[in-house]
């Protein structure tokens, strides 16, 4: 069973980080088909949130086909991405070595690599609403 | 579906001073609505209006349906914790129990027992001698225990060492999960509001500021920055919030269903702290407006 | 809510309980001896031969010791009673809570708040009335041998002192107690809501209740029920007061004797039927001649004296008609607790 954490200031909603853990879990290989997530009430003893969020969470998970609930007993992952995934990271990890290379052949420290990626990489998620 | 909280025109004066004016309110059922604003603001004149403690000036309210504190039956489906926890100093916490299960007839005792064995408390020790948590969690007991439809909560943490006040809340967030009660909260403190709140009312100087769904208000606020602009050029649609002006820079905290198609705006979320203290900062701004925004769904 | 005023009056009740009990003790230990005392003057035998009012004076002047310390101190308290039941009973009630804020807790359990405190009055209302009525037919039982003495007693000052009907005891006996700790409750109570703070409404409940006590025998019971009239020669031999003044008029009282009687006014009158203010008499104003011939003068002016007094008959009378003042007004004071808490309190 994963446990569930929240980061109040990283700006991402409270429903989507749960999804997001999920779906780490899943690729990490700590959640497997068949186990179940924290019942609901767990979840909120645990991290003090609104119920309507884990309950929003397990529905997108379930419209997703990441999980299905089961009446009465609680909600269950019903289905990998370790496969999708996993084939993809092998080049992108390398294309990412070789710009991380280039980075630091131009001179860039750490901070403003880091910078410099979560900036391009927000501006090309808000090119969305502007 | 009735409104757990429903407020007309409401209005509370003390001799000449207005504690709240013109509040119109519609609280869906299902949610935990948070009520925030400074000290002051009103929020418990509200708050004690919608369990029968106070009668209003003007206007109506209605609770669940029904007139507050109107009977046994009304009283019963409403659970109320007043500001500082109020318990019987020299009654016990046992004693407390016995109180809940003779003045209530949907008392549960079982889950009370429960909860005050999870919490660890003593049940011999009297309430005078328990912390301030402990008495909180003991007052919320009582108020949940008897299974109420709604639960009224006035600043239950303002007092509350961090600790205390994190168990306070996993342990309401807890019996929301598995009783399906609303909840409505007062805290003068965002923070304590943002985690579990999916219901937001701002009230500042006896007056709502704005009222709605969290997912809806930080969905159409938006905070804009870019060059220097008066915010009056702004189209209709864009009401402004708050705004503030370096001799280059103008950030401006907009409300707005349509998306932003101006390419000199740099756009970006608006935390739900940003939201309020921009609602806040309004009201200082413009006292004897009447903004009582509602963001719709 | 019977339960939770139990709970809440719980150590109260405890309180006057000890205080019964250490009374109860006291009076057990001394009536028998009382009640030897009282079959030993010879009173009970007096009728057939006897002065029973010489007797009956004797044996009240000569309670002494444990006995009359027991009389007075029971006296004492019950007459304390009522008022420390307003102050302490009452004024709190719900004043504490409003002072706590624990009403807020109270009026949103599934119980309205008239009935919160419709039970709350009742409740230790009718404790408080319990307790004392207790008390006095303690006192009752206790006393019965003094009193049927002082029913008996002569006209001298000192036995008409603790005539039961006289101000000084008939707050302290009989049913009269009862009114009062009603009342006192209930004037404490309504203090405590009207002013919301315990220490002030105490206060304000003690001083109207002592302003009442001090009202009540002096101006409003006397006329209850219409007054008896008695004309009898003045009798020199029980002159008690005899002035002068430079102007030759003269004033003279004497001391009358009507057994167990309330004696409100006692009015020296002429042969005319008017207030006797004088001339004086040469022999009265003189200041050698003797007392012997000052009251022989005064014998031949007939003087008479006018009493007006309540009869010891009417006892209960006045008993029941003063229970039932305090009752009434008490059940108006709680009428109205339950109006202002229902109507008001916000």
């Amino acid at each position: 069973m994963i446990e569930f954490y929240l980061d109040s200031r990283s700006g991402v909603a409270p429903y989507l980080q749960l999804i997001q853990q999920v779906r780490q879990a899943l690729r990490l290989g700590l959640l497997r088909e068949g186990d179940q997530l924290p019942t609901v009430k767990d979840v909120v003893r645990r991290l003090a949130i609104n119920p309507n969020t884990v309950l929003k969470a397990y529905r997108e998970l379930e419209y997703e086909g990441l999980a299905a609930a089961r009446a009465g007993i609680g909600t269950f992952v019903t289905a990998t991405l370790t496969d999708a995934s996993l084939a993809a990271h092998g080049p992108l990890r390398r294309d990412l070595r070789r710009w991380l290379a280039r980075a630091r052949r131009a001179g860039l420290d750490d901070d403003s690599i880091e910078a410099l990626f979560l900036d391009t990489f927000r501006s090309a998620a808000g090119e969305d609403i502007a | 579906m009735t409104a757990v909280l429903e407020a007309r025109g409401l209005g509370k004066r003390y001799g000449r001073l207005w504690a709240l004016a013109d509040c119109t309110l519609s609280i869906p059922p299902g949610h935990v609505a948070g009520l925030v604003g400074p000290n002051g603001a009103g929020k418990t004149t509200l708050l004690h209006m919608a369990v029968g403690l106070l009668q209003p000036t003007s206007g109506t309210i209605e609770v669940l349906g029904g007139q507050p504190a109107a009977g046994p039956a009304q009283l019963a489906r409403v659970g109320f914790l007043a500001q500082d926890a109020p318990t019987y100093a020299g009654l016990s916490v046992a004693d407390h129990l016995r109180l809940g299960a003779h003045l209530n007839p949907g008392w549960d005792a079982r889950l009370a027992h429960d909860r005050i064995e999870a919490l660890d408390l003593n049940p011999g020790q009297r309430a005078g001698k328990l912390s301030g948590g402990e008495r909180a969690q003991l007052a919320l007991t009582l108020a949940v225990a008897k299974r109420p439809e709604l639960l009224i909560l006035d600043e239950p943490v303002a007092s509350l060492d961090p600790l205390a006040r994190r168990e306070f809340l996993q342990d309401l967030m807890e019996a929301v999960a598995e009783q399906q009660v609303s909840v409505v909260l007062s805290s003068h403190l965002v923070a304590d509001l943002e985690r579990v709140c999916d219901y937001l009312i701002v009230l500042t100087t006896g007056r709502v500021q704005v009222a709605g769904e969290v997912e809806d208000l930080l969905a159409t606020h938006h905070l804009l920055t870019g060059p220097r602009r008066d915010p009056a050029t702004l189209p209709a649609s864009q009401h402004v919030i708050s705004a503030s002006h370096t001799d280059r820079q103008t950030t401006l905290l907009v409300r707005t269903d349509a998306p932003i198609h101006d390419p000199a705006w740099t756009v970006s979320q608006v935390g739900m702290e940003d939201l309020v203290l921009a609602y806040m900062s309004q009201a200082a701004g413009s006292r004897g407006r009447k903004p009582a925004l509602e963001a719709q769904r | 809510m019977i339960w939770l005023t139990w709970r809440q009056f719980r150590a109260q009740a405890w309180a006057a309980l000890a205080v019964l009990a250490v009374i109860a003790i006291a009076f057990g230990v001394t009536g028998p001896h009382l009640a030897y005392l009282y079959d030993a003057s010879g009173i009970p035998a007096c009728h057939a031969h006897g002065d029973c009012a010489t007797l009956a004076t004797n044996f009240v002047n000569e309670l002494k010791g444990l006995d009359a310390v027991v009389w007075f101190v029971s006296i004492g308290v019950l007459y304390l009673a009522p008022g420390l039941i307003g102050v302490f009973w009452g004024a709190p009630l719900v004043t504490r809570e409003l002072e706590a804020g624990t009403f807020r807790l109270a009026w949103n359990q599934s119980v309205t708040r008239t009935r919160w405190i419709a039970v709350k009055l009742a409740l230790v209302g009718l404790a408080a009335m319990a307790a004392v009525g207790l008390f006095s037919l303690m006192i009752a039982w206790w006393a019965s041998p003094i009193d049927r003495a002082t029913g008996l007693a002569a006209s001298r000052n000192g036995a008409s002192s603790v005539n039961r009907l006289a101000p000084l005891l008939f707050g302290a006996s009989g049913v009269a107690p009862i009114g009062y700790a009603a009342f006192a409750f209930a004037l404490g109570v309504t203090a405590g809501i009207v002013i919301r703070r315990t220490v002030p409404a105490m206060a304000i409940t003690l001083a109207v209740f002592a302003a009442v006590q001090i009202v009540m025998p002096n101006w409003v019971r006397p006329h209850l029920i219409t007054p008896a009239h008695v004309t009898t020669a003045l009798n020199t031999a029980n002159i008690s007061q005899l002035s002068t003044d430079n102007n030759g008029q003269m004033t003279v009282t004497a001391a009358v004797h009507i057994p167990g009687a309330w004696v409100l006014s006692n009015q020296t009158i002429n042969a005319a039927g008017q207030a006797f203010t004088g001339p004086a008499t040469k022999a009265c104003l003189s200041q050698t001649a003797s007392i012997r011939a000052c009251n022989a003068s005064l014998g031949r002016l007939h003087l008479r004296q006018l009493v007006t007094y309540q009869p010891a008959s009417r006892y209960w009378a006045f008993q029941w008609h003063e229970t039932a003042i305090f009752l009434a007004v008490a059940l108006l004071l709680a009428g109205f607790c339950v109006w202002w808490i229902r109507r008001r309190l916000s």
